[in-house]
């Protein structure tokens, strides 16, 4: 018999002893970050960037697999004893002596998690974790010529880029109120310094907000330039459209932290037929609320339809994508976004 | 004995402002459930199960009469947090709200016989929703005893003191024959219906598996101590399953708690849903421990107004509700638990027999004290 059968027989054993547990609910009382444990992570540090933006270094479970620079993970986290998940770009290299990661979080206005982990949150308290994800990351042949156009916390996977290796020749242009705002202000200017980055910093406090067509002027080669953007709606739609204006929309990599456009209708009855309850639910507010709302076990994520965590069958009725207004009807096999789709009428969720 | 509805000097707006108080009591409750809660549910399960392992562990030593005793002792206690403060809860959703899949109503599995979906069918929507309603609710006497002058009396109630022991020795086999409504399944024109089969075979799992786990490996494990190990699981079941029976025969059956016939809980408002529950449920008085053990059925009187609200708040809520059964001026019934098990079972023994003849006719009652 194989190493592997030997085990998995052995497995089958102690679960015959641990019934109705299993033998990993005894297992995580003693080691949770264990390989083949549910993937968490423990928090080991928390490091204020600014007044309201901290990082948070974990130290993740045997069974992370790592990132690319650039990626997100996303994080589950108690607050107020309620598990919430949110997705929170990488801000650590991939080559980390320790094998800890970072995240980065700015404390958004009535942003739970967020107001959370800046704030609240622990060393010592488990979190649960995903693998990390996304393509918002360089590619395999590292283009000549780099623009990073960033705002806010839009920073925080560029930082993860630059943390992770050296560019040749390469740009930030970052928007923050104040200088006090600008998370990682000491490293960008380090960077700077050791003229690894060209750093422009503005200051939208007493600047006003970046009209994108003064990119001609702050960097002339912007167009030739392979380009990351992330930060607000308003910067990244005026960013498309200006490269979509130029016919260089293939240059031109975004990463959106919220969903860009709502699309209501009519609301309607919902069934979550596995767990049983109904509700009335709005045109207006993600499934995912509503099932949550409802004291309905909800897979869940980014929240903007971006991560795919959340994703769930429907099994009867229609729902309306949040963003674009597209209507879904139930198939076998249909699978529904909760966080970014609403009723459009009476639907069966299958949770 | 007389059949005097104990709120008949209720009107109908009374009843409507009580279901109003009683809801602002939830309410707030409900928006202040957090970090304190969580960590409660989740210390009491580990301490549950590093408890279960190291009974068993001990056990391993059976032989050895003093580990015998103490691994026996572990295994009772850790058995009875398991289906008590931890599985009944859990299974009423009362932790869902922290959305974790761990400890959640849809995901969680208990030690018992009774498999979590059919037991939440039977319990929390036809127990809960129609309690004491002769003809609603079977957990009125398990569908074997008469436990109220109301329910008509068979032959067969003459045995039931003995009927009630053996429940109460072999409950949990008690309540996955309830939960299968085996009584009426049996029945050879429903025996094989697909559905029923199917739940019968899930039952079947569910016994094999607790079988295989207490009544074989464990003990082979124990190598020379087989034979004592063997005997500890039983006990441990046992002694789970007397004091499971004994704390629900509380719930319900002492004198004093009153049942409803089915006519009236015809188009019943919250208020007189509220007024059901209180009048239908009976609590037992104790330490914090005592609570615990109990799986806080001990406040079984605000379990039943507010079946979802996590059982650690259930002892606040009690100082709260029984001002309003002052307030309304209700009988709150309640007592130590020598003195319930012993009220109830004297109803048992005393119902085995015919009602004396001293009842007077009365047609149109709505509500019979018992």
């Amino acid at each position: 018999m194989t190493n592997t059968a030997l085990r998995s027989r052995a497995w089958k054993l102690l679960e015959l002893v641990t019934t109705p547990l299993l033998p990993s609910d005894y297992l995580d009382l003693v080691n949770p970050l264990r390989a083949g444990a549910d993937l968490r992570g423990r928090v080991e540090a928390v490091h204020p960037e600014t007044g309201d933006a901290a990082t948070i270094v974990i130290k993740p479970g045997r069974g992370w697999r790592g990132h690319v620079a650039g990626q997100y993970v996303r994080v589950g986290v108690d607050v107020d004893g309620v598990r919430l998940w949110r997705a929170y770009s990488v801000t650590s290299p991939r080559d980390r002596a320790d094998g800890r990661i970072t995240i980065t979080v700015k404390a958004m206005p009535d942003g739970k998690v967020s107001n959370h982990l800046v704030r609240k949150i622990k060393p010592g308290t488990v979190i649960q974790l995903d693998q990390a994800t996304g393509d918002f990351v360089q590619p395999a042949d590292k283009p000549a010529k780099v623009l990073f156009l960033t705002a806010g916390s839009g920073i925080t996977p560029v930082m993860g880029m630059l943390r992770d290796s050296s560019f040749d020749d390469a740009v930030l242009v970052h928007s923050a109120p104040k200088p006090q705002d600008v998370i990682f202000r000491a490293d960008l200017h380090d960077l700077a310094a050791d003229e690894a980055l060209r750093l422009i910093e503005l200051h939208t406090d007493t600047q006003g907000m970046l009209d994108i067509a003064r990119l001609d002027d702050l960097v002339p080669d912007w167009a030739e330039r392979e380009t990351w953007a992330c930060g607000p709606a308003g910067l990244l739609d005026a960013a498309e459209e200006h490269w979509a204006r130029h016919g260089i929309a293939d240059r031109l990599h975004t990463e959106r932290f919220r969903p860009s456009v709502v699309v209501a209708g009519d609301g309607g009855e919902v069934t979550f037929s596995t767990t049983g309850k109904t509700v009335d639910a709005d045109g207006a507010t993600p499934l995912l609320d509503v099932g949550e709302e409802a004291g309905v076990l909800m897979p869940s994520g980014c929240r903007m339809g971006i991560c795919f965590g959340c994703v769930t069958p429907l099994k009867a009725g229609a729902v309306r994508d949040l963003r674009t207004g597209e209507i879904t009807e139930a198939e076998p096999g249909v699978l529904i976004q909760t966080c970014v789709s609403a009723a459009a009428g009476p639907c069966d969720i299958e949770r | 004995m007389t059949a005097i509805d104990p709120t008949a000097h209720l009107t109908a707006a009374q009843i409507e402002e009580l279901g109003r108080e009683l809801d602002a009591i939830r309410d707030e409750v409900m928006a202040s459930r957090g970090e304190r809660d969580a960590a409660y549910i989740r210390k009491v399960i580990s301490v549950q199960r590093k408890l279960e392992l190291a009974s068993r562990a001990v056990l391993l030593f059976s032989l050895f009469p003093p580990a015998w005793l103490i691994g026996t002792a572990g295994l009772s206690v850790a058995k009875i947090l398991e289906n008590m403060e931890i599985g009944h809860n859990v299974l009423h959703g009362q932790w869902d709200w922290m959305r974790d899949p761990k400890i959640h109503s849809t995901t969680w599995e208990w030690d018992h016989v009774s498999p979590a979906d059919q037991w939440k069918h039977s319990h929390n929507e036809l127990h809960h929703t129609y309690t004491n309603v002769i003809g609603k609710d079977n957990d009125l006497g398990y569908g074997i005893m008469r436990v109220d002058e109301d329910q008509k009396w068979q032959p067969m109630h003459l045995g039931q003191p003995l009927w009630n022991f053996i429940n109460a020795c072999f409950f949990e086999y008690g309540i996955a024959a309830y939960d299968l409504e085996l009584g009426k399944n049996l029945h050879k024109r429903r025996r094989n219906r697909p559905e029923f089969r199917a739940r019968a075979k899930a039952v079947g799992r569910k016994i094999r598996k607790q079988v295989l786990k207490d009544y074989v490996i464990h003990p082979l494990l124990s190598g020379p101590s087989f034979l004592t190990t063997l005997a500890a699981t039983f006990t441990a079941n046992l002694v789970r399953n007397l004091w499971t029976h004994s704390v629900i025969m509380c719930g319900h059956f002492p004198e004093g708690v009153q049942v409803f016939e089915r006519r009236s809980i015809e188009g019943e408002t919250r208020g007189q849903w509220y007024l059901r529950q209180m009048m239908g449920s009976a609590n037992i008085s104790g330490s914090k421990l005592m609570h615990i053990m109990t799986g806080n059925l001990s406040h079984q009187i605000e379990h039943h107004l507010f079946p979802d609200l996590p059982s650690n708040r259930y002892a606040e809520v009690a100082v709260k509700v029984r001002g309003l059964f002052d307030k309304y001026e209700l009988q709150y019934v309640t007592g130590s638990l020598p003195r319930q098990v012993f009220s109830a079972w004297r109803k048992v023994f005393r119902l085995s027999l015919p009602n004396k003849k001293v009842k007077t006719p009365e047609p149109e009652r709505e509500l019979v004290a018992a």
